[in-house]
């Protein structure tokens, strides 16, 4: 589905990532761990297209097309979603409207019809109770007076409404409880399915207990300089990252 | 990075840039006595209202140009202007079929075909174009609730007995200079009475549009709703492309008498200059209201146009128990500057008013909001609360606030709350990480910010609303 090779990108003449390889299939699921700093929120906006990050080294291919040629709008349309870390308030804005917006958008963008107002509204009800949101959410300002548990939730909403290709979820068990991460996890689970991949970016062993990951990398000083399967997460829970870096010294 | 697509975002062209062309009857630019005896004598007004004219332009000629507001351009030659320009079309139109198909295809291009308002939304329209009133729609209907919607040199011919009384009323010759250079040289404007107790059946709605070159726009509109009426008024207005500067500088008057109800909506989209700052039009209009016991004035306006803007629609809120509501967005882009605001004068007793106020700023564009509360020393228990918003689109537009508060009597409650926001990368990533593109983000980031004022608008009015604020925040992406 991906392919990420010898990627290298710079923030205002520094240079944060230093030539990662990856590739992840339909049906997979990956966990990218590694201590703060070590490019992993950088990774995941340059696969979004986020242009404050220059890319100055290799390419990234999604089923076939260059992604980097690409607006963030179109790879978007492509089918890559990216759950923020930090999700945007946009006041007046309902998340019913936005992500309405979002999904018509993105059909325009592929030359597909609007989306039929009823078979919106089933569907949105459908998603909100997979992830126990009331009704009364989609009527609320995207994100304005959320709780950080609710931000996150909305993200994997919004990721169950647009049905992407490949989720990117950036940190997405931060400022959780564990109620909360046992639905936005349910959710996740719930939505995964053969054609698509999921990229979980976690500093923590946490969110993996119950998103099982095939593959685990270790992302240190802009390289991934581990990769393994679920026990490799485990290991780094126990051990901490001293000895990643030590290795890597 | 972000700038340079808000630069590309913020740059467009005026879409409604272009002239009809339809034969006018102008006068040579020049005021005096004498242009005034001309046009009150073209229009066949009796001698009061010659003599009206003519001590509002004694008035006028004694005083200056305010110089108080935040906006800095060159101040009009009053004798390079026309004072006077009408279609040369006499007769009376009966139905469209009539109308000059050049100004219907201008209508279609602006997409307020006329048949359309009218089958699809029931909107009565006295349309206004050059100053002189070529269309007048569902009068019937009205008539027959005794409401009167006309043109005002109708109504003076008319209902002399009505202007008469009410005319400069509330806002009196030598309110301001501009009021006072309407009061003396008004060609044209609306002119609309409410029974009393009678609920008026349809939004009321006037389109104006400057259509000849050079030639001054001076609105004269009064609306009067009687004991226990109520009213709901629309005036929308674009305007063709133009190098020189044209001055609109209308006078509006609102008298809601005991019990009644006027609600006053505007667009405003005149001409605001190029890219470059270039032409555009004046926009200095007094609009006030007067509000009798129990009465409700509620102004909502848009405005999108001209190069400069000097408004702040009022209430007097006279009457006991009167309560006056201003609802505004006001959108700057390029070189535009707009001084706009409210003034709220609290007379009577539990008077209530309030105030929501949205800013937008964008290119190098200067936005100000200007807002009196007064509070009388007889107003027991009046209350205001005023909300200020700014949002900022760029790094080199200017935002500002001017909020004036003077309170005489000690029970009153008066609440002020100001933000000044920016459209974010964040937020413009965020929405084309969801598949939204930049154009049509900042549309919605724009809508939902609007949205207490929007909310506001009739709903057919709405629609057109946001329509334009996406044309006039809208770019060449794409």
């Amino acid at each position: 589905m991906i392919k990420i090779n010898n990627l290298k990108a710079q923030v205002e003449d520094k240079e944060i990532l230093k030539g990662i390889n990856l590739e992840i299939n339909p049906g997979e699921i990956h966990a990218i761990m590694g201590p703060n700093g070590s490019g992993k929120s950088t990774l995941s906006s340059v696969i979004a297209g986020r242009d404050e990050y220059e890319v100055t080294d290799g390419s990234i291919d999604f089923n076939g097309e260059d992604l980097l040629d690409l607006d963030p709008e179109e790879r978007a349309h492509k089918g890559i979603f990216l759950s923020f870390q930090y999700p945007v308030e946009i006041p007046g804005v309902t998340v019913s409207n936005f992500i309405k917006t979002a999904i018509n958008e993105s059909r325009k963008g592929r030359g597909e019809e609007p989306m039929e107002a009823r078979e919106m509204l089933a569907k949105m009800r459908e998603k909100a109770a997979l992830l126990e949101m009331d009704k009364s959410y989609l009527s609320r300002s995207l994100n304005e007076g959320f709780s950080g548990g609710e931000k996150k939730r909305n993200e994997i909403f919004q990721m169950a409404m647009l049905e992407p290709k490949l989720a990117i979820l950036d940190e997405t068990d931060s400022g959780l409880d564990i109620d909360a991460l046992r639905i936005v996890a349910g959710g996740v689970n719930k939505l995964r399915s053969a054609e698509n991949a999921v990229v979980i970016i976690t500093h923590y062993q946490r969110l993996l207990d119950y998103i099982k990951p095939d593959f685990v990398h270790v992302l240190y000083n802009g390289k991934i300089v581990k990769s393994g399967g679920p026990e490799l997460a485990h290991e780094l829970e126990e051990k901490g990252y001293d000895w990643i870096k030590a290795e890597n010294a | 990075m972000s700038d340079e697509i808000l630069d590309e975002i913020t740059a467009t062209e005026y879409k409604y840039g272009f002239t009809t062309d339809i034969e006018s009857d102008t006068l040579p630019p020049g005021l005096n006595e004498d242009v005034i005896r001309l046009i009150s004598e073209k229009k066949n007004e009796p001698q009061w209202m010659l003599d009206w004219r003519l001590d509002a332009f004694k008035t006028w000629l004694e005083m200056k140009e305010p110089d108080w507001p935040n906006v800095t351009y060159a101040k009009p030659d009053f004798q390079a202007v026309s004072y006077y320009s009408a279609p040369k079309q006499k007769k009376e139109l009966e139905s469209l079929d009539e109308v000059d198909p050049e100004l219907l295809r201008t209508f279609e291009r602006l997409g307020i075909s006329l048949d359309e308002q009218k089958r699809l939304s029931g909107v009565a329209m006295d349309v206004v174009v050059d100053s002189v009133s070529v269309a007048t729609t569902f009068k019937k209907t009205l008539a027959e609730k005794g409401i009167i919607f006309c043109s005002m040199s109708e109504a003076i011919q008319e209902h002399p007995e009505l202007v008469r009384k009410h005319l400069g009323t509330v806002i009196p010759k030598r309110d301001n200079f501009y009021a006072a250079l309407n009061s003396a040289v008004f060609t044209d404007g609306s002119f609309c009475y409410i029974p009393k107790g009678v609920r008026c059946p349809m939004e009321l709605s006037t389109y104006f549009r400057i259509n000849e070159a050079n030639t001054g726009q001076f609105e004269r509109t009064l609306v009067i709703a009687d004991e226990g009426s109520y009213v709901s008024y629309l005036e929308g207005c674009t305007a063709p492309s133009r190098d020189e500067n044209q001055l609109h500088a209308a006078v509006v008057e609102l008298v809601a008498m005991e019990d009644a109800e006027i609600k006053y909506s505007t667009v405003q989209n005149w001409y605001p200059g190029d890219a470059q700052g270039k032409g555009g039009v004046f926009n200095f209009v007094t609009k006030r209201g007067i509000c009798e016991r129990n009465a409700k004035i509620s102004w909502t306006q848009v405005e999108t146009g001209s190069a400069v803007t000097w408004k702040y629609p009022s209430c007097i809120l006279k009457g006991d128990n009167s309560i006056g509501e201003f609802y505004s967005v006001a959108v700057t882009n390029n070189y535009q500057q707009a001084d706009t605001g409210t003034k709220m004068v609290h007379l009577g007793k539990n008077t209530k008013s309030t105030i929501i106020s949205k800013g937008i700023s964008a290119g190098k564009s200067h936005n100000s909001y200007r807002g009196l509360v007064r509070v009388g020393a007889r107003a027991e228990n009046a209350r205001n609360f005023s909300q200020c918003d700014s949002l900022l689109m760029g790094d080199q537009c200017g935002a500002h606030t001017f909020p004036y508060i003077e309170a005489q009597h000690p029970t009153a409650q008066i609440e002020h709350e100001a933000t000044t926001s920016k459209i974010g990368e964040d937020q413009l990533f965020y929405c084309n990480q969801r598949g939204i593109g930049t154009e049509e983000a900042i549309a919605l980031i724009v809508n939902g910010y609007c949205k207490d004022v929007l909310n506001q608008l009739p709903m057919e009015f709405a629609v057109e609303a946001q329509k334009l604020l996406e044309v006039s925040l809208e770019g060449s992406v794409g």
